[in-house]
C-alpha cells in the first residue's frame, strides 16, 4: 500500500535501531511513556520493542479511550440501552467493557437493542431511519473523536432531529497528563506525544511538560517507523540535555492544531468540573459535556441515569497500568483471572489497552541487546 | 527467571487448562469462530458427545460426514451467494478431512415473504456449485418461518464423502520443522461480505473466494500424501484461528512470516482502513496445509498448478517452542503473538 508501507520498511527500521543504540548511554535506564493507546497497539503489533536496546523501556500511558471509562458510566450506558424505545449505539470495543453489572454485549443478548457503529454519523442515520425510536450514541474518546461527535450534533440540530441523543463521555488529554506528572510514584524520562489528538489540539498544549517538569515530548505518528524515530528523538534530547516539544508527525500535525475542529468543539461542548477516570480517580476539568444549547440532545438530561459510582474491583490494577507504574504482566490478575475473554479491567478490553495489547501480541519472551 | 517470564509461564498454564463453558447467555461472540466458539465446543459439545478428535468431518467405516449451516447477510455479495457457500463450505469440510465429496443433503429455512426469484436464484446457484464440485444433492427438507424470523433464508447442508486412502491426517500430528502452506491470498470472502453489507461506505474490487477445495486437496494428496499432516479450510476466524487450533491440538509452536502471506492489495487496503488483520478474516476457498519438510516443495508446486491456487505460498513453520502458541515475525522485523480472537474482529475507534 503506497504511503503506508514506506513507514513500515524493515531496513529503515534497522537503521533507526542502530541510531538508537548509538544514542543511549550504556548503564543508563530510560523510561519513555507513549501516551496514546494507538502507539501501544503499534508497538506490540509490529514488535517495535524487539528493535530497542534492553535499557530503553516503553511505558504505556493513559491514552486509550475505552480504558479510561469508569465502571459506573458503563452501567449508566446499559441502563439507557434497556429503556424500551431506545436503540443504543456504540463503538465495537465498548460492547465488551464490563460495568458493575455486565457488559453491553450481554445487555444485547438479554434483549436490549444495542448496535455497533463506526462513527456517530452512522448513529444519526439510524435515528433518521427509525423516527419512532430514540437513538442514543455512546460517545467516548479524546479530542480525536470529539469533533466527529460535535459535527454530528450540529447536523442533528440543523436537521431538527428529535430522536437522537448523545451520552457524552469525551475526555481531554492534558489534565490526566498533568495528574500523572504530579503523581509521586512516577519515574519517566520523556514522552511520545499522541499524534491523532494533536492533529486537533496541536503540539503547543504539551509545552508545559518540558517547561514545568523538564521532560522532552515528541509528537509521533502511528506507523512503526514513526514510533522508532520518535523514541530516537526523545533519546537525542536526553543525550543533549534538552527538553522541548518536537513534532515528528509533521505530515499530519500542525503546531497550533486544527482551528476549525477546535471551534466546533467549543460550540458544542463545555468542560465538566469533574469526571471520574478509570483507575485514576476524579480529575478536574478533564471531560466534556454537551453545552446548554444542545441540551435537547443530551442523553444525561433525557433519561434517568443511575449515576452510581462503582468502585474498581479490588484485584484490578488498571490504575497503576494506566499510570505506567506497573507493567501489565505485573498486575496480580493479569492473564489468569483477567483475560480478553473475561476482562476484569478495561485495559484488557480494547486492542489499544496496554494489557490486551500485551496479552494478544506481546506475550513473547524477548531477548534484546543489552547495553 | 525474571517476573515477566514467570507471568508468561503462569498464563500458559492457565491457557493449557481445558476450556469451560461458563457464560450465562449466548452472545454473538459464540458464533464468531474465536475463543468463545471454542469454549462452546470444548466446554459443552465435545464432553456431551464424548468427542475427542474435533475435526471438520467425522469418519464412519471409510465414509466421512459433515454438516454446516449458512446464515450470511446479505444473501448475495461480490463473487457468490449463500447458495455457493452452502455447497462449497460443506464440500470443503469433507475435502480438508481427506475425503472425496460424494453427496449433499440440503435443508432450507425460508422466511415468509421471500421473493420466489430470490429462492430460484439460490437453488440455481446450489445446483451449479454442486455440479462444479462434482457432488449430487440427493435429499432435502424445507421449512418456512414467519416474517422477521430469519434473514431471507438459512441453509444447512450435510455432506457425505469417501475417505481417500492416500490421506493419513490428524490435527495432533504436527512436528517441529513441518511447513505451513496456504492455498492462495487470504481474507477475500470476509472482506467482500463486509463491503457488501454497506456499513462502511467503502468500495473495493474484492470478490468472495468461494470454491470447492477438492481439486487442491486431490493435488496435495497425489503429490505428497504421506507427508501431509493436516489440512483446514480457513473459514470463520481466518488463517490465524486455524493455526491456533492446530498449535493447541499438537502442542507445538507455529511461526508465521508475515511478509510471506499473500494478501490482495484491495483486501489489505480495506482491512487497513478498518483496523482488521486479514489473517483473522474469513475465507471460503482457501486451505491451510501442514506438510513434513521433505514433501513441502512438491506440495507447494502441486498446489500452485491447481486453477485458483496460483498464489499458494509457504508462510511459516512448526516449532517445538513455545507450545500451543502462534508467533508472527512481522514484516517490520519484530515479533508478536497471534492469538485467537474472543469474538468478531472489531474495527478500532481511532
Amino acid at each position: 500500500m503506497k504511503f503506508v508501507d514506506e513507514f513500515r520498511d524493515a531496513d529503515l527500521g534497522q537503521v533507526l535501531a542502530g541510531q538508537i543504540l548509538a544514542t543511549v548511554e550504556p548503564g543508563r535506564h530510560y523510561k519513555v511513556m507513549e501516551v496514546c493507546g494507538g502507539h501501544t497497539h503499534t508497538i506490540y503489533k509490529y514488535g517495535v520493542d524487539d528493535l530497542l536496546p534492553e535499557n530503553v523501556e516503553l511505558v504505556h500511558g493513559p491514552g486509550c479511550p475505552v480504558c479510561v471509562i469508569p465502571m459506573g458510566r458503563v452501567d449508566d450506558g446499559i441502563a439507557v440501552a434497556k429503556q424500551p424505545r431506545v436503540i443504543f449505539t456504540c463503538f465495537g470495543d465498548m460492547m465488551r467493557v464490563p460495568g458493575g453489572n455486565g457488559t453491553l454485549l450481554e445487555a444485547k443478548a438479554e434483549g436490549a437493542d444495542v448496535r455497533m457503529v463506526y462513527s456517530p454519523l452512522d448513529a444519526l442515520r439510524i435515528a433518521k431511519q427509525n423516527p419512532d425510536r430514540e437513538v442514543v450514541f455512546f460517545a467516548v474518546g479524546f479530542e480525536t473523536t470529539a469533533p466527529s461527535t460535535a459535527l454530528t450534533l450540529l447536523r442533528a440540530q440543523r436537521e431538527e432531529l428529535d430522536n437522537f441523543f448523545v451520552f457524552c463521555n469525551h475526555v481531554t488529554i492534558i489534565p490526566p497528563l498533568r495528574a500523572l506528572l504530579e503523581s509521586p510514584d512516577l519515574r519517566l524520562d520523556g514522552f511520545i506525544g499522541p499524534g491523532h489528538v494533536s492533529t486537533v489540539i496541536g503540539a503547543r498544549p504539551f509545552e508545559f511538560i518540558p517547561a514545568d517538569y523538564g521532560k522532552p515530548v515528541v509528537i509521533s505518528g502511528f506507523e512503526p517507523l514513526d514510533v522508532l524515530q520518535s523514541v530516537h528523538m526523545v533519546l537525542r534530547q536526553l543525550a543533549a540535555g534538552r527538553s522541548e516539544v518536537e513534532n515528528q508527525y509533521t505530515r499530519v500535525v500542525p503546531y497550533d492544531g486544527n482551528l476549525s475542529a477546535l471551534e466546533v468543539l467549543a460550540q458544542v461542548f463545555e468542560l465538566r468540573p469533574h469526571f471520574e477516570w478509570r483507575g485514576l480517580g476524579f480529575i478536574s476539568n478533564s471531560a466534556l459535556k454537551l453545552s446548554p444549547r444542545f441540551a435537547d440532545f443530551d442523553a444525561e438530561l433525557r433519561y434517568d441515569i443511575p449515576g452510581v459510582r462503582v468502585a474498581d474491583p479490588k484485584a484490578c490494577q488498571c490504575g497503576e497500568v494506566l499510570k505506567g507504574v506497573i507493567k501489565p504482566w505485573e498486575c496480580k490478575v493479569f492473564g489468569t483471572a483477567c483475560t480478553p475473554e473475561r476482562p476484569i479491567g478495561t485495559c484488557m478490553v480494547s486492542s489499544e489497552g496496554a494489557c490486551a495489547a500485551y496479552y494478544n501480541f506481546g506475550r513473547v519472551a524477548r531477548e534484546r541487546e543489552a547495553v | 527467571m525474571n517476573t515477566e517470564g514467570r507471568a508468561l509461564e503462569l498464563i500458559e498454564r492457565v491457557r493449557a487448562k481445558p476450556l469451560r463453558f461458563r457464560d450465562e447467555r449466548i452472545t454473538m461472540a459464540h458464533g464468531a469462530g474465536g475463543k468463545a466458539t471454542q469454549t462452546l465446543i470444548e466446554g459443552l459439545f465435545a464432553p456431551a458427545f464424548k468427542l475427542t478428535d474435533l475435526a471438520d468431518a467425522g469418519a464412519v467405516d471409510g465414509l466421512a460426514l459433515t454438516t454446516d449451516s449458512f446464515v450470511v447477510k446479505p444473501l448475495r455479495f461480490a463473487g457468490g451467494s449463500i447458495g455457493d457457500l452452502a455447497v462449497n463450505g460443506t464440500v470443503n469440510d469433507l475435502a480438508v478431512a481427506g475425503a472425496r465429496p460424494l453427496a449433499l443433503a440440503l435443508s432450507l429455512v425460508l422466511e415468509e415473504g421471500l421473493a420466489a426469484d430470490e429462492l430460484r436464484a439460490e437453488v440455481e446457484a446450489i445446483a451449479a456449485a454442486a455440479a462444479a464440485a462434482g457432488v449430487d444433492v440427493i435429499t432435502g427438507d424445507t421449512k418456512v418461518v414467519e416474517r422477521g424470523k430469519c434473514d431471507g433464508m438459512y441453509i444447512t447442508t450435510t455432506g457425505l464423502g469417501r475417505s481417500d486412502p492416500r490421506a493419513s491426517l490428524s490435527p495432533g500430528s504436527l512436528s517441529p520443522g513441518d511447513r505451513v502452506l496456504v492455498s492462495g491470498a487470504v481474507g477475500e470472502h470476509g472482506t467482500a461480505v463486509m463491503l457488501a453489507r454497506g456499513e462502511f461506505e467503502l468500495d473495493a474490487p474484492v470478490a468472495s473466494d468461494t470454491r470447492s477445495l477438492w481439486p487442491a486437496v486431490d493435488a496435495l494428496l497425489e503429490a505428497s500424501g504421506p507427508s501431509l499432516r493436516a489440512m483446514r479450510d480457513a473459514t470463520r476466524g481466518g488463517v490465524a484461528s486455524v493455526l491456533n487450533e492446530l498449535a493447541r491440538a499438537s502442542g507445538v509452536g507455529i511461526v508465521v512470516r508475515e511478509a510471506a502471506v499473500p494478501v490482495a492489495p484491495a483486501v489489505a487496503g480495506a482491512c487497513e482502513i478498518l483496523g482488521i488483520d486479514p489473517m483473522y478474516v474469513a475465507n471460503e476457498g482457501k486451505l491451510v496445509a501442514f506438510v513434513a519438510p521433505t514433501g513441502a516443495e512438491e506440495a507447494l508446486a502441486a498446489l500452485r498448478a491447481v486453477p485458483g491456487c496460483e498464489q499458494a505460498a509457504e508462510i511459516g513453520e512448526v516449532t517445538s517452542e513455545p507450545q500451543a502458541l502462534v508467533l508472527v515475525e512481522t514484516a517490520f522485523g519484530g515479533r508478536r503473538v497471534m492469538d485467537l480472537l474472543v469474538g468478531d474482529p472489531l474495527p478500532r475507534i481511532c
